[in-house]
Order: structure tokens, then sequence, then C-alpha cells
């Protein structure tokens, strides 16, 4: 797919659910950013970047999963390796109906379910305890390994963030995956250019990402991680290849929907304001105050 | 007691216990599998790649996805052992251990062969004289350090029964059987293999047959010694240390690796919250081994049924 393309041109994506998975990515920003602004701490920038991939995951009927049975054995595992972005996954896993909603407001609070970063052991639909950069690649790859030991067909998928491919576990991970032709492994980029410090570019050159995960044996594919007719079209149709992973490098926006911390190094980890909440929450096409009610 | 007499001229190398259990077990539940960073043939694992080529994963020499991939492994619903040289599947993989393993409760087997100063000549870069520190400070992480062939069967008998995370430090040096045919493992005891009311010796892994050898000469000086095999690193027995210390003079205490964080530290956390006692360690003080074979080393640092026997007849002088 073409970055840019307009999603009118993904047959069989019907506009209104496309529009609906909008929103609720929107919802997932506005919660995520309500929460951050709750604990005092958050990553703001990722939270946002990641929304829609999330949101078209988990809503959009991507993942094979059942909440009501978060253990199912045949469920698809999504591995959050970004895990620092805990305000964006919690929210989503909420919206699918892992949790209720009201848990939410407990973020970072002390004994509460919703640690910083994931806890498997405690909130149903953590996959894997992440936080620490580069640990969720290596466990997808366990994962899909799991499957095809067992005969069975669920796949794993991991996000990770993309100054986290910095860590050289992810590319020892990588060479399992293509040595095993691990064609029930996704591996998503959440490729925001952004680091804690600075543009990633400017940090330790990551390009040119595609030809890596190539070079790597990967069936790979760039797609714009804000469109999400494409990644519906393009999550709803894997492997890309049989026989290889598949890697999506979803170009995305840090901040994407806010304009005070869209591709802005220090919103990294930006708490906002309520001020800005509301700015958010207007810019984000929810009604101010009452959708960050709605979203908490 | 459960003891034999050590028959030192049989001696053993306790990978063979391990690995011909693991395949034993792999026949046995579809969910055994095993994962290795190249080093298949120090693992001992050929046989068991040959058998089970579809529950055998090979990463290449990159251990911290070793670990990673270990739980995704037991994500997905198998019981991965994950084996290597303990000097590289403990210290490469160290945030994996204490991430993915202990913090969030994977099944997952660590067997760290190798262990301790069994390379000797390769020099302090593939001694793991550390691991058990470090592995006995990760919470839930359970750490076992078996002491013969029987033992080692025993413990990977255990360690399919058991749910959770579990460091085994599996040693390449040469040892007699210590514990009859039918020991059976038990998870926090130590069993006692000689009874005595003098002293009590506590010992893990390659030294357990050396405290034996100690406490038969103790006794040809009239003192006898009981003798401890440590192998539940974590959990400890504590009762076992708690009534050593109440109904003998004193407790030595010997390990193959430093003795800050390993048996002697874990054994001295005990004593000095509960009951204080005199206490001898015997083990590595801060420093890296020189180089020379396992059993130099051992001679070197005192790891041996002589040291064992000044340490004991000092500790009872000291009184």
């Amino acid at each position: 797919m073409e970055i840019g393309q307009s999603e009118s041109e993904f047959a069989g994506v019907a506009t209104g659910v496309v529009a609906e998975l909008k929103r609720k990515a929107n919802q997932i920003r506005l919660s995520a950013m309500t929460m951050t602004n709750h604990s005092g701490l958050g990553h703001t920038g990722g939270d946002l970047s990641s929304a829609d991939i999330l949101a078209t995951l988990y809503l959009g009927g991507v993942l094979r999963v059942d909440p009501a049975h978060p253990k199912w054995p045949q469920r698809d595992r999504f591995i959050m390796s970004k895990g620092h972005c805990s305000g964006a996954f919690y929210s989503t896993l909420a919206a699918r109906g892992y949790f209720p909603s009201e848990m939410l407001k407990t973020f970072m609070d002390p004994l509460s379910m919703l640690n910083g970063h994931p806890d498997r052991n405690k909130l149903p639909g953590v996959e894997a305890n992440t936080g620490p950069l580069g640990h969720g690649f290596p466990i997808a790859v366990g994962c899909a390994l799991a499957a095809r030991m067992r005969g069975e067909s669920w796949r794993a998928f991991v996000l990770t963030g993309d100054g986290e491919l910095q860590e050289g576990s992810n590319w020892e991970a990588a060479m399992s995956a293509q040595h095993y032709g691990l064609d029930n492994l996704v591996v998503i980029v959440d490729r925001n250019r952004i680091q804690q410090g600075d543009f990633t570019e400017n940090t330790i050159r990551m390009d040119p990402l595609a030809a890596k995960f190539a070079a790597f044996g990967f069936a790979v594919e760039e797609i714009d991680g804000h469109d999400t007719a494409a990644l519906l079209a393009r999550l709803s149709t894997l492997p890309i290849e049989a026989g290889k992973s598949t890697c999506l490098i979803a170009n995305t926006t840090k901040g994407k929907g806010v304009s005070f911390a869209e591709n802005k190094p220090a919103w990294h980890h930006g708490v906002p304001t309520k001020e800005q909440l509301v700015m958010a929450a207007e810019e984000l096409g929810l009604n101010g105050v009452d959708d960050i009610e709605v979203c908490l | 007691m459960s003891a034999v007499a050590p028959v030192m001229e049989k001696l053993y190398d306790c990978r063979d216990a391990y690995s011909q259990t693991l395949e034993a077990m792999a026949a046995e539940d579809t969910r055994v599998c095993a994962v290795v960073n190249d080093s298949v043939s120090s693992t001992k694992l050929k046989t068991f790649q040959g058998k089970f080529p579809d529950r055998f994963v090979n990463v290449g020499i990159a251990e911290q996805n070793m670990v990673g991939v270990g739980a995704g492994l037991a994500n997905g619903g198998m019981v991965p052992y994950v084996c290597g040289a303990s000097c590289f599947l403990t210290a490469r993989s160290m945030e994996q251990v204490k991430v993915d393993l202990g913090y969030s409760k994977w099944n997952v087997k660590l067997c760290g062969m190798s262990s301790g100063m069994a390379y000797g000549e390769l020099g302090p870069t593939h001694h793991s004289i550390e691991d058990v520190a470090w592995t006995r400070v990760i919470p839930n992480l359970t750490v076992i350090v078996p002491t013969d062939p029987v033992e080692t069967a025993s413990v990977m008998r255990y360690s399919l029964r058991h749910e959770g995370p579990m460091f085994l430090r599996i040693s390449r040096m040469p040892v007699p059987q210590v514990h009859a045919d039918d020991y059976a493992f038990e998870l926090g005891r130590a069993p006692v293999l000689r009874e005595g009311e003098d002293v009590t010796i506590m010992a893990n892994g390659v030294m357990v047959s050396r405290a034996l050898e100690a406490a038969a000469k103790l006794d040809e000086q009239g003192v006898k010694a009981r003798v401890l095999n440590m192998s539940s690193i974590k959990p400890i027995d504590k009762e076992a240390i708690l009534d050593a210390a109440r109904t003998t003079r004193g407790i030595v205490t010997a390990e193959e690796g430093l003795m800050a964080g390993g048996l002697g530290g874990a054994v001295a956390e005990i004593l000095a919250l509960h009951h204080p006692a005199p206490m001898r360690m015997l083990g590595l003080p801060d420093v890296f081994a020189p180089t020379g074979s396992a059993e130099f080393l051992l001679e070197h640092f005192g790891l041996t049924a002589a040291g064992i026997v000044v340490a004991s007849l000092q500790l009872m002088e000291a009184r």
C-alpha cells in the first residue's frame, strides 16, 4: 500500500467501520492523556502514535481474542513491547472489554493493577511484562514457535517502538524468526521517529529500516500507521508472504492528533494539563470534558 | 539419612543424567521442549535434537533472545528447558531472567551448564562463580544446585511438576554418587547425608562428596560432623539451618562459587536474623579465580576435604 492512498481506495472496508475505529482511536488518545494527567507520569507521544494501530488490532477484529476468556489457549498473542505506552494499551484493552474502563482511573495509583508498565499477572489481556525495551520481540518469536510445535493456527503479534530497535535483542530475535520461517509472526514498528532524547535519526541512524528487516528475511511493507482503512486491510490479510515473518513499518507521527504534542521530542513523556486535555479533546473531535469523562 | 558411601572410583558427569532425563520427559510430555544457544554438544542435547527435532530450538549465540523465546514458548503452553553454559546464560541475559522469568513468573527452566569453575583452564570469562548470587536475589526464581547424577535426575523430574521459573546449576565436573538410587529431591529440604552433633557442614554441587570425605576424616579425630546437602538454595531449608545452629557447635558452608550472595551468604542471612552461630565459609572471596584445571582451582581455594576439615576444627577451637 502506498502511503497517502485515500481510504476509499481500499475495497471491502466499510466507510462506517473505519470512521468508528478512528473515533475509538481518538477516544484511546484522550483516555491515555487523561490517565497521564492523573498520574503525572506517562508517555503521551507514543500513546498517540500507536493508538490507530492498537484500535485496529483490538477493535477492528484483527486479533482473534476473547476478553471473556483471556487465557483461551487458541487466542492470538499480542505483545506490547513498547510497554511504556501503557496508557494507550490499557485504554484499548478496556475498550475491548478486558476490564471496566472505570479501572483506568487508577493508573499508577498505589497498588493499582495498572502499573506504569504492563503486568500480565495483574491485568487480564496482558500477555507479557514489558517496559525494558527489546523484550517483546523475542517473546513473540517464542509464541510463534509454540504455536508451530503444537500444530495450532494462532498467531503472534508484537508492537515495537522504533528507538526500541536499537536494542540488539530485537535483531537476535529477527534472525531466529527468519531461520524458523515463522510466518505466524507479525512485527509492527511504530515508526514515529522520536525517542526519549531526540529524533531517532539524530540519536543513532535507523534508516533504511525496511531494508534492514528485508535483509533479515522478513516480508516488509511500509504503511501509514494512521490510515485506519489501510491498516485494517493489511492486517486482515496476513501473512504478506508464506514462509516469512511479516514486518509492517507503520509510519506514524509522535503525538498524533494533538497539535501541541505532534512531532515534538519533549512530548515523549510530556504530561498534559487540564487545559491541554480540553484542547486535545476539541482537536480529536470529541466532546470536550464530557468525552474525557466518557473515556475514563 | 539417605546417603550411600561415596564410591570414589566411579565418577559421573551430571549432564548425562540431566539430558537423559530431559529426553525421557519429552517422550512422556509433549509440552517439553529445549532451547539452546549453539552449544548443542556442551549441553549434551544432540540425542534430544535427533529424537525431538520439532521441539528443539537453536537460537544461535544469542542468550537474550534465548531466554525471551523461552518465555514466549511458556506463554504458548510449552515447558521450555533453556540450556547453555551458565556463565553466558545468566550474565548475558540477566534482564530477561529478571523481567521475562522472575517478574513475569513464566514456567521456564534455565539449565546453567558447566557452572562454577568447571571451565577452569578457560579463565574467568568462562567461570560462573557469580550465578548463584545473581539468580538467588531475583524474586520468584527457584534456584537448585544438584550434587550427583541421582539428584540431578530427580531435580529434572521435579522441575516439570513445579509451576514457575527455575535455575538449575548443573556441573560438568566428575562427581561420585552420594544419594541412594531411590532418593527423591524435595524443594526446600536439605537432606542429612551424615548425622553428627559437633559441627555441621553444609555443601552443594561438587562440594558435597568432599564434605562427606571431610566428615569421615573428622570422625577419625573424634569429631562428629553432620553433613547437609544444600541443593535447594532457594527456597532454603531454614529449619535445617536453625537446627544445626541449635544442636551443633557451628556451621561450615562449602560451595564452588562466590561466598557473597551464594550458599554462605544465604545461610548467614538466616543465622543473623534468627539464631547467630559460629560460622566458617568456604568458597571464593571477592576475586576472580586464576587459570588452571577445575581440580587445581578447587585446591587453590581450599575447596577440598582437607580444607573443610581445617575450617571445621578452627570453628570448634574458636568456641
